[in-house]
């Protein structure tokens, strides 16, 4: 395969972005996102009295799981329906540079629905004195449980022209991985570790407690960089 | 640009959609395909554009083999899907510039093709529009347009004017025809007319084989049979069955002369020619020199409807 073309993907990044925020889908999800997130963490912090992130990284990633599917669900399901796959797959355009520019775009919204809850940072650092670190660490764990998630969210759309069947896929398959270490005491003692280590979750919570080991963030990149070489892969099918 | 199209087979399962084809498209040419729905039109041109491998067989793109060369032949070619597919939330200009840059132009050029493409397709109007807002035939404009943003030296138009209405087709039918002269330009249709008034080649296809392949007015002679002519005459006091007709069969090479109907002195006859032979100097000479009147001379010529007809059918 000849090598990545960056100046192929800007032009997909860009139109996808556009297409998000020209249609009420950025705004809704990002809407009904803070709202959500919103909700727990002021009654955390009024009822408890506790100058805290900790709920909202406990949150985020549970909401995610329906949130991100849903951004992701018609990247590519929405294209194979009308045919304008067809148009782009004839381009002088990589495939791989199809799937990176919609992921990166994907990024982006996703970011840019984290982004106000930086508001709560700031008022804790007024109302408390929160450890920094643990906090900074927790976005970028955020945004890398996001980034996998939404890799997940592109192969699922990718294998379908229905949204809703690539939505419920997605959601699935990274349920699957939130739930790996949540169901260690029904396996047996030798797949534990694996599970353990196979969990989202597990990785996430290491990095939100300010620890950035690199084993995780090898985790999350191979996770991410596996299931976009899926993708890839899935649109290639028509030349099987 | 050439395209080289050799011994190409593409299999859905066990059946062959395309069986074995082999043409060539010359520099300049304008190559209608012609079939019936299904006959593998669309499979052939999607293998063209790099959509979808065949099963077996090579195509070449000006020398450059679709398999081994795909982006360099993409860069090639402009391509213009069945159905016609858009994004209905992006604008004109929008979905051009997004064209363009695929394309890999940049900067200036990117405007300057834009600005070129809406004026030659007769986009002004509807420029700032969404795409979903636009007639069907502003629509297919925008398709060829974006097929033609990059100036490619190939058109490969899978039934441009499917869905338009007259005026629009004779319109796109101009816009392809003024293209075409300094591009290679394939199409598809299942509109015979179309071939007629747009192609220099006509390519015929049946159950993914080639069954013709010629230009219009050729495919028309091979496949006229014997002479059909109606002849018209006023010949006043004389019995057109008892009279006219033994003298028109007496012409050479005349093979059979039917009445059609006979009153007032006027009188239609359908006369059968033998194969290759024109009978109708033999016809007006004989009427002159008995005095009748010609009304009506008519030989009827094989349509490429009936040629179409005759090859995918039976």
């Amino acid at each position: 395969m000849a090598s990545l073309n960056l100046s192929n993907i800007g032009p997909i990044y860009r139109r996808e972005v556009r297409s998000y925020f020209n249609s009420p889908v950025a705004y809704v999800v990002i809407v009904v996102f803070l709202a959500i997130i919103g909700w727990f963490f002021t009654s955390n912090l009024f009822l408890l009295n506790v100058a805290s992130m900790r709920v909202v990284f406990e949150l985020v990633p549970l909401v995610f799981l329906f949130f991100i599917p849903a951004v992701t669900m018609r990247l590519l399901a929405e294209e194979k329906k009308s045919g304008t796959l067809e148009l782009l797959t004839t381009k002088p355009v990589q495939d791989a540079e199809i799937i990176i520019g919609k992921f990166l775009a994907a990024w982006t919204l996703l970011a840019a629905a984290l982004a106000p809850t930086l508001v709560y940072v700031i008022t804790l650092e007024a109302l408390g004195s929160p450890d920094i670190g643990p906090i900074l660490a927790g976005y970028l764990g955020l945004l890398l449980m996001g980034g996998v998630y939404i890799a997940v969210g592109l192969f699922a759309s990718s294998l379908t022209e229905n949204q809703i069947v690539a939505f419920i896929v997605g959601f699935l398959i990274v349920l699957a991985f939130y739930l790996a270490d949540k169901v260690l005491i029904y396996v047996p003692s030798g797949l534990a570790p694996v599970l353990e280590f196979l969990a989202i979750d597990y990785h996430f919570s290491n990095i939100a407690r300010g620890v950035i080991d690199s084993r995780n963030i090898i985790y999350f990149g191979s996770v991410l960089g596996f299931a976009l070489m899926l993708a890839t892969a899935s649109l290639q099918r028509r030349k099987w | 640009m050439s395209i080289a199209v050799r011994n190409l087979v593409k299999r859905y399962g066990d059946t062959p959609a395309i069986d074995d084809i082999t043409f060539d498209v010359k520099t300049g040419e304008i190559l209608g395909f012609l079939g019936p729905n299904g006959a593998g039109k669309t499979t052939t041109m999607k293998i063209i554009t790099c959509y979808m491998p065949p099963s077996s067989g090579s195509v070449e793109v000006d020398g450059l083999d679709i398999a081994e060369r795909s982006l360099e032949v993409r860069r090639k070619i402009g391509y213009l899907p069945e159905m016609n597919p858009l994004y209905f939330d992006m604008n004109v200009l929008d979905y051009l510039e997004y064209s363009a840059q695929l394309h890999a132009l940049r900067g200036g050029a990117v405007q300057q093709r834009m600005k070129e493409m809406v004026h030659v397709c007769g986009l002004e109007d509807v420029r700032h529009k969404d795409i979903g807002e636009l007639s069907k035939g502003y629509r297919q404009r925008v398709g060829l347009a974006q097929a033609m943003i990059h100036d490619p030296e190939v058109l490969i138009l899978d039934e441009p004017t499917s869905g338009l209405d007259p005026n629009q087709i004779v319109e796109i039918r101009n816009l392809i025809k003024q293209l075409g002269r300094a591009k290679t330009v394939v199409l598809s249709t299942h509109i015979l007319s179309e071939v007629q008034a747009t192609c220099d080649r006509v390519l015929i296809i049946h159950e993914g084989k080639i069954v013709a392949d010629g230009t219009p007015a050729q495919l028309q002679q091979d496949f006229q049979g014997a002479d059909t002519i109606t002849l018209e005459l006023r010949a006043p006091g004389v019995d057109p069955l008892r009279d006219v007709a033994p003298k028109l069969r007496a012409i050479a090479y005349v093979s059979g002369v039917s009445l059609l109907d006979g009153a007032d002195a006027t009188c239609r006859f359908e006369i059968h020619a033998e194969k290759g032979n024109d009978v109708r100097e033999g016809l007006f000479r004989i009427a002159v020199s008995e005095g009748w009147i010609v009304l009506e001379m008519h030989r009827r010529v094989t349509t490429l409807e009936e040629v179409f007809h005759k090859l995918t059918t039976g």
